[in-house]
């Protein structure tokens, strides 16, 4: 008997040590992280930062990202988040996790010696955990994230593949887009390739458009009820994808295709043009090294307006407001994004530095995504989004036209009976 | 005095019977009874995975009772179930049977129809992407089915398997049934292994044909067995969730969706706890419903 119960409390025991005291300073900080491509030189980075600061930082890797992210937000429910975390979610969670009081304010640290780290840093990387004064989501002004690279969505263009349809030039305007993909066709080359099985990256594409045709106000106005799915700027963009569908641009199964296969299809050479964002140097250097292509932004189809990109912070840590290394683990972010380190991060893992100071390292073609940072934008930084639930029908919309199974005019009017029931819900926008 | 004793010990029984089984029933309660009871719980509120919680009563269920795109993907849930249970086990059961005779090489053939189900969902996915991608490269089709249906004279067979609506649902079907009928396979074979051969031979004397052989005597002997299978292939087929995402990834519009992918989107794409939790019960009630009629006819099955 006496073992029995000897037994049962150790077990009990066991069971009870997972509801430890809280965590007590110490000179180890935890970093939990998605990036797969960036593991090993992060472990080399943080073994060097051991080596200056005699701070150990464990870094720990969590992949894909979507695992990723139902981790970090189980964590949060369970209060055992890391010091040095990142969230992948839109910016309604963001601002959700702040006022848990799950991330710290770090615009104090930004703002000593003169605001010497923030004025190292990209401002539209910094802007995506940021949030301005008024902003929708009631959270204190201020800056709760540091961005680790910076990246933008754009076009690529395989310039082997152009000049055999006699395209010596990526094309400008919209329509010379349609008209070199007919060229590509002619000769039985596909002409566009994008991992549009998942939606942000359709929903990236098209916002481009959206921007281009109607301007960010009139996007706003949608967002915030003011203007229909159904107005004919918003038909326009729908219209796009009956264009690209009808003249034969697309790659067949394109709305099934995960970005993996699509960055093997451009990479293979199996599509002359692509969409896709500034990571996939790196992506497609490993798959084929000798592949020959230039970047270009999407070419516009209107001159009412300026056509954006999505580009912002590719990765980004926050640091969690009730670690007791709170300090420690800022002052690693800081030395993450000191230009040494950068340069380090740019050159082993082909990503676009945050430090605007390690871009003289960068090779040309990130140099040319780099130059799209000025025309860019994202819904990170934009003062609202658009309701989750209308975002996928607008998304699910477009695939519909693409495969032929509704009008643009239809997938408008599904969008709006979304919107409508949304609005009526009070969720016009997060 | 004897009788506080005998109390005694009795108690001491009880309660090293009541140690014996505190680590089982722990687990069991945490693990198990906790989560089923919080997400019951979760189903009743508006909840965004963080941040505060609103509690709304039944206003998820009664959204989820309108919700067109939920029950499509049941109905989904259910073609792929009706297509694993018609070829998925009457293949693992032809099999069975060819295996349970004395043919050449039947280790082999049992071993080798045994490792599709050993194969993770995702190989299986990116595999059957390969074999049905419809592209073409240099004139040539890139996935293997198209390439083989277009050199070998039928190129008005050649198709866009996972883009077409019309298709996407069936080939996933078919792919899932290909991944799962060596379970049933497995299963089958046991079953017919513990029939008596001698039962067989006195069939033959009395001059059965091998067609009545198996309908009045191998599938009656078999019933609870097939029962199993039954239930086992509705309750993997319902809950088909990997392999969708493997194959189409966020599926072809609605056209692909299951039950788990809804949950999954309800959690992952817009941020819904609450209402993908009142999903998860639903689904689940669903399931232990056709567990249960399953059970009532296993019970009749084994009484006849």
């Amino acid at each position: 008997m006496r073992k029995v119960i000897t037994l049962c409390s150790c077990f009990m025991l066991v069971l009870l040590a997972g509801c430890s005291q809280p965590p007590k300073p110490s000179n180890k900080l935890h970093l939990w992280h998605w990036m797969t491509d960036r593991n090993d030189t992060f472990l080399k980075l943080a073994q060097e930062y051991k080596q200056e600061t005699g701070i150990k930082v464990s870094i720990q890797l969590f992949a894909p990202s979507d695992s990723y992210s139902q981790k970090v937000i189980a964590a949060a429910q369970a209060d055992v988040l890391p010091d040095i975390y990142g969230i992948l979610d839109k910016k309604s969670i963001v601002a959700d996790f702040i006022k848990a009081g799950l991330v710290a304010d770090l615009t104090d640290a930004m703002d000593a010696d003169g605001g010497s780290w923030k004025n190292s840093l990209f401002d539209k990387g910094l802007a995506d955990k940021s949030f301005e004064a008024g902003n929708i989501y009631g959270v204190k002004p201020g800056i709760y994230g540091v961005p680790i690279d910076v990246t933008n969505e754009q076009m690529l263009y395989n310039k082997k593949l152009l000049s055999k349809a006699g395209i010596n030039a990526p094309p400008k305007t919209f329509d010379e887009f349609i008209k070199d993909a007919q060229a590509l066709r002619r000769v039985g080359i596909t002409p566009f390739v994008s991992g549009w099985g998942e939606l942000w990256l359709l929903d990236c594409f098209a916002s481009n458009y959206a921007f281009n045709i109607m301007g960010e106000e009139k996007i706003f106005a949608t967002y915030r009820g003011k203007v229909k799915y159904t107005d004919p700027d918003w038909i326009k963009v729908f219209n796009i994808f009956t264009e690209l569908r009808d003249k034969g641009v697309l790659i067949d199964g394109i709305v099934t295709k995960g970005n993996k296969y699509a960055e093997q299809d451009f990479a293979l050479e199996r599509a002359a043009f692509a969409f896709n964002g500034s990571w996939c140097v790196n992506v497609y250097h490993n798959m084929n090294p000798n592949l020959d292509y230039g970047v270009m932004p999407p070419p516009p189809i209107s001159s009412a307006y300026p056509l954006k990109i999505w580009g912002s912070a590719g990765s980004s840590f926050v640091v969690n407001a009730g670690s007791p290394n709170k300090d420690k683990a800022i002052a690693f972010l800081k030395w993450l994004t000191a230009k040494k380190q950068q340069v380090v991060l740019a050159q082993e893992t082909n990503n676009l530095p945050s430090n605007k100071e390690a871009l003289s390292v960068i090779s040309p073609i990130l140099e040319e995504f780099a130059r799209g940072m000025d025309q860019s934008t994202h819904p990170n930084i934009w003062p609202l989004n658009e309701d989750p639930s209308v975002s996928e029908a607008f998304d699910k919309g477009i695939q519909d036209i693409i495969i032929g199974e509704k009008t643009p005019l239809q997938v408008a009017q599904d969008v709006q009976e979304v919107k409508d029931r949304q609005m009526a819900k009070g969720n016009y926008s997060r | 005095m004897n009788s506080k004793v005998k109390a005694t010990a009795i108690l001491k029984d009880n309660l090293q019977n009541f140690f014996f089984v505190l680590p089982a029933f722990a687990i069991f309660c945490i693990f198990y009874i906790y989560p089923f009871y919080k997400m019951i719980n979760l189903s009743f509120y508006d909840w965004r995975g963080i941040g505060p919680m609103h509690f709304i009563g039944l206003a998820n269920y009664k959204e989820l009772m309108s919700d067109h795109l939920w029950w499509n993907s049941i109905w989904h849930a259910g073609y792929i179930t009706l297509i694993a249970l018609t070829f998925q086990n009457v293949l693992a059961f032809a099999l069975a049977l060819a295996c349970d005779r004395e043919i050449r090489l039947k280790r082999f053939y049992r071993a080798v129809f045994f490792i599709p189900p050993v194969l993770s969902e995702v190989v299986v996915g990116l595999i059957w992407n390969w074999i049905l991608n419809p592209q073409m490269q240099n004139g040539q089709y890139i996935g293997l089915l198209n390439h083989f249906l277009y050199t070998s004279g039928f190129p008005q067979l050649v198709h866009n398997w996972l883009g077409d609506p019309k298709t996407a649902l069936t080939t996933i079907a078919i792919v899932h049934s290909w991944k799962g009928f060596g379970w049933g396979f497995i299963i089958f074979l046991a079953g017919l292994q513990t029939i008596d051969k001698q039962l067989y031979e006195a069939a033959k004397v009395d001059g059965a044909s091998a067609w009545k052989t198996l309908t009045n005597f191998t599938i009656p002997m078999m019933l609870p067995v097939i029962l199993v299978v039954v239930i086992l292939t509705i309750l993997g087929s319902m809950q088909v969730f990997v392999l969708i995402i493997a194959m189409v990834n966020e599926g072809l519009v609605n056209h692909t969706d299951v039950p788990v992918t809804r949950i999954f989107s309800a959690m992952q794409n817009v941020n819904r706890f609450g209402y993908a939790c009142a999903e998860a019960v639903i689904f689940g009630m669903i399931l232990v419903c056709v567990s249960f009629i399953m059970k009532k006819l296993s019970d009749k099955a084994k009484q006849a």
